[in-house]
């Protein structure tokens, strides 16, 4: 058993999808090597505590679990902590916007760490190679300057002016477009991207992957999409985001070492570019352990 | 003729008649169903198809079909006018049938466990991988053998059979289900050949041949 950093321990953690959580029936997950229970209450608020022997799919009185861990719902999830959390989660302001599509878009498994998926959702580079023809097309392979800061006010990882040639952006996209993206982790195991809408140019699309870190080298993605399209079923922009999130998940499966090494000169310069760098020295800096391979002291 | 496949993308069982259909260079249209997270097939409308509620199932004019086996069966019967993909010969359709079988089998073992670690699926992981590899071993065994003799798939005729279609992708997959093919050299080099198909199309997961996954 790993031990849990204090920083990491503090968190909000991401744990299911609020619609996938029946009222009064038992759900079982995993967080931070720690086994866990949840349902909804009566007022669909979530209950989560500590698993003893309740197995999933178990019917219970929320009201007699009495000795409860945090829990918080917010963009269509719940979340959860094992030590004391902040008061609120990270802001996306746009969630709230009154005319988008906000959507979950599955809870997905992965063998690698929450660390790792960040950094590979950061990547511009690999969306010639994995996402061909959607995200990227080669000849269209370089991924050009960018601006990367560490906002002090906000505590996150902020890189901007992104820009990538994309045949097929989002599924509102006709044609190929120079598609512009900012990337926010505002949670170490979390991250968003922004990136203009073709229905709206003037507007952006909303991309989030949060992490739930189950052990140091296994963790589950739960994908948000807050979209500006008047046209697409949500089962349609699901199938759109799952076919690239399907496509990323060999290429995450296959790193090594699962964890993410901190050390800037650990791998080679081309995995480890800007955002990447900007990002590891951050969870370096906050004293993030678990799921990394932390810099030598 | 209008060919309607209800699918999803990341089910390896619509993907075996997508990738028939492309080496038949058939056309259809796609009505995407939310098996994950929405599970729309277990949604009345859905059942109403195939009480079974399980993807895939495709729509030729009024005829309603399900289960990915049948299916590339009848696509095969219907549409191959040069009857290579499910031939009339008697002991070719048996063995063909034979590992449509194995196929099923792939599914309850391979795709279980990928689905118990990707898609949180409540199956028993060590048996499903356990299931898997047992198959893997006997498929490499029966390719290995056939590459000797010149066979290069799994059954007898000198060129692919829905078997291999209805065998690669929860091979093709294995590993998001822990199950790794280092073990199985014949049964790799046989997917690279399926691969090579002309018409081959990948899905989610699935990348083409000569790349490094
Ligand atoms: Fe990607």
């Amino acid at each position: 058993m790993s031990s849990i950093d204090p920083v990491t321990r503090d968190l909000w953690q991401v744990i299911a999808a609020t619609d996938e959580i029946t009222v009064g029936v038992v759900e079982a997950t995993l967080l931070l090597d720690t086994r866990i229970a949840l349902t909804r209450d009566s007022d669909g608020s979530p209950v989560v505590w500590l698993r003893r022997d309740e197995e999933q799919g178990d019917e219970i009185d929320p009201a007699s679990v009495l000795d409860r861990l945090p829990a918080i719902t917010g963009y269509g999830y719940i979340w959860t902590s094992l030590g004391n959390p902040p008061k609120e989660l990270f802001p996306i302001p746009e969630y709230a916007e009154s005319d988008r599509v906000n959507m979950s878009c599955g809870s997905i498994g992965i063998h690698v760490s929450a660390p790792r998926a960040v950094e590979n959702f950061l990547d511009m580079g690999h969306f010639p190679y994995v996402h061909t023809d959607i995200l990227g097309a080669e000849p269209h392979t370089e991924v050009k300057e960018y601006d990367v800061e560490v906002s002090e006010e906000r505590d996150e990882v902020l890189a901007t002016k992104c820009k990538f040639f994309q045949p097929r952006a989002a599924l509102s996209a006709i044609d190929g477009m120079e598609v512009e993206y900012v990337y926010r982790v505002p949670h170490p195991f979390c991250a968003v991207l922004y990136k203009s809408s073709p229905e709206a140019p003037e507007r952006r699309d909303v991309i989030a992957i949060f992490l739930q870190p189950m052990t140091e080298e296994r963790c589950r993605a739960h994908l948000l999409q807050s979209m500006i399209d008047s046209t697409s079923t949500i089962t349609d922009l699901r199938r759109f985001q799952q076919t690239i999130f399907g496509q990323d998940k060999p290429i995450l499966e296959n790193q090594f070492p699962k964890r993410l090494p901190l050390d800037p000169r650990s791998e080679t310069p081309i995995r480890a570019d800007k955002s990447a760098i900007a990002y590891r020295r951050w969870l370096s800096q906050k004293g993030i352990t678990y799921g990394v391979i932390p810099v030598a002291s | 003729m209008a060919i309607t496949l209800y699918d999803f993308e990341l089910s390896g069982n619509c993907y075996k008649l997508r990738l028939l259909m492309s080496a038949l260079k058939l056309r259809y249209d796609i009505v995407p169903v939310d098996f994950y997270p929405g599970r729309q097939h277990k949604a009345d409308w859905f059942l109403r198809m195939n009480p079974f509620g399980q993807l895939p199932v495709l729509k030729d004019d009024d005829l309603i079909l399900s289960d990915s086996g049948a299916i590339l069966a009848y696509l095969a019967r219907k549409y191959d006018e040069a009857s290579l993909w499910f031939p009339d010969d008697p002991a070719v359709t048996a063995e063909i049938l034979r590992w449509h079988s194995v196929a099923d089998d792939i599914t309850a073992t391979s795709s279980a466990a990928r689905l118990a670690l990707g898609y949180g699926y409540d199956f028993d992981i060590a048996k499903t991988q356990k299931g898997a590899h047992r198959i893997f071993r006997l498929m490499d065994e029966h390719l290995w053998f056939g590459e000797r003799e010149g066979r290069d798939w799994l059954c007898s005729p000198a060129h692919p059979t829905t078997a291999d279609i209805a065998c690669f992708p929860y091979v093709m997959l294995s590993e998001e289900g822990g199950v790794g093919r280092e073990d199985y050299p014949a049964l790799r080099r046989w997917t690279d050949r399926v691969r090579r198909i002309p018409g081959f199309v990948v899905m989610s997961g699935i990348f083409p041949a000569g790349r490094a996954l």
